[in-house]
């Protein structure tokens, strides 16, 4: 058994564990906080931009561009969202498990795709068994705001556009409630889905020309996907490192009971060794 | 005098949303102004200030990038970004203008100078904007 010093030490460092989890979770409950309104706030702007690109791509026939039109895959790019930092449960072990097995099934050889690894976690990853990431990101705000990434985006939208990659998909966690997060795979370009969202269409005038204002308006679609989807995870990433150290917390509380338990248990037989061995040397005594 | 819808949005959140008489800003191809019941048109923008008139009273909103979409009852400005008259920084936009104007001059090389420029073009627009607060 362990002795009364050893018990006593193990349970100040769990609790000094557990303050820190704890103070962890709060902070992360904030973030998320900000993190759902940054998301909340990016709804508007996503849903006009996709009722303009489904009524522009639907509207007129006419209306060709390299953006909508899939071509023959030779390379695919997997643009893949994690974190910069651990401790966050699942978070990233998921994205990362779902993206590995998907990159086996469909691939025989490392020339056929591209990743772009936005975070740390998923960097290191995917380097350390030698994968061809093109581009990495590391270092996004907890609230980033989209100037922050406008290189990013903008870089990952050229990649398709210069042919280094013939379809983009997109991986990350999504946010569908505080307990909650999904993988999600979503393909971003060519955009070929668009025409198909569109319920009701309004035939536009062009000013100047439909081709001049899909090549200013489609990027812009693509890179505020990739941007929606980066806030998506952020959301994610905090409520599920609000999760996980909520989880930490509770553990070492539950930790702290039974050691608690232990050292009384201890501290008594110590006491009853105490007193029987009075007893028997005064018993010797007489 | 009729009215029509305007919203401004931008990826970090909605910057203005409000019914006014005319919309007047600068498409790539040229000066647009728009009242209630125009027909309904796209165009890209330049990187210029929004006028919105409203019971005699004008808005300003500096925009840079982005789109015009117009229906017949509403017209929807989607900008990269986009800042009112009144919440413009000042000396930011000024910082941000001898910024790129330094760039402009240590600069020779191409992609590095037409961003320079753009910035510029930014930064004096925001500057414009301001003094119409």
């Amino acid at each position: 058994m362990a002795s009364l010093r050893d018990i006593k030490s193990r349970i100040t460092s769990t609790k000094k564990t557990s303050q820190i989890t704890k103070a962890m979770q709060m902070v992360s409950a904030s973030k998320m906080n900000r993190a759902e309104a940054n998301a909340k706030a990016y709804g508007p702007y996503m849903n006009k931009i996709q009722e303009v690109v489904a009524s522009i791509a639907g509207g007129s026939a006419d209306a060709a561009h390299p953006m909508l039109v899939s071509r023959p895959v030779k390379k695919t790019g997997y643009l893949v969202i994690t974190s910069d930092r651990g401790l966050a449960g699942a978070y990233n072990s998921s994205v990362l498990r779902h993206v590995l097995r998907t990159i086996q099934e469909r691939h025989k050889s490392a020339d056929e795709y591209i990743i772009i690894a936005i975070g740390r976690v998923g960097r290191d990853f995917f380097i350390n068994r030698k994968m061809n990431v093109e581009l990495d990101v590391v270092g996004v705000p907890d609230q980033p705001n989209f100037a922050d990434i406008s290189n990013l985006t903008k870089s990952a939208v050229d990649m398709f556009q210069n042919g280094l990659c013939d379809e983009l998909y997109m991986y990350y966690n999504h946010y569908v409630s505080a307990i909650m997060q999904e993988v999600t795979e979503k393909k971003i370009l060519p955009l070929a889905d668009v025409k198909a969202a569109s319920g009701k269409l309004t035939s536009y005038e062009f000013e100047p020309n439909a081709e001049e204002i899909l090549e200013v308006l489609l990027p812009q679609y693509a890179e505020s996907l990739i941007f929606g989807a980066l806030l998506d995870g952020k959301a994610s990433e905090h409520s599920a490192r609000m999760t996980a150290m909520k989880n930490a917390t509770d553990n070492a509380s539950e930790l702290i009971d039974s050691l608690s338990l232990q050292y009384n248990r201890a501290r008594q037989a110590a006491i009853t060794q105490e007193i029987t061995e009075i007893v028997g040397g005064a018993a010797a005594l007489e | 005098m009729k009215t029509i819808k305007v919203s401004v949005v931008t990826p970090d959140g909605p910057v203005y949303d409000a019914d006014v008489e005319m919309v007047s800003t600068k498409a790539k191809s040229g000066e647009l102004g728009i009242m209630a019941g125009h027909v309904p048109m796209v165009a890209p923008l330049d990187i210029a200030a929004v006028r919105l008139k409203h019971s005699g009273h004008t808005d300003y909103i500096a925009v840079s990038g982005g789109f015009l979409e117009v229906r017949p009852d509403v017209v929807t400005i989607l900008a990269l970004s986009a800042e009112k008259a009144e919440s413009i920084d000042l000396g930011r936009a000024q910082t941000a203008k001898a910024r790129a104007e330094k760039w402009l001059e240590d600069q020779q090389n191409s992609t590095d100078t037409k961003r320079a420029q753009l910035a510029l073009r930014r930064a004096i627009n925001r500057i414009n904007t301001a003094e119409h607060k």
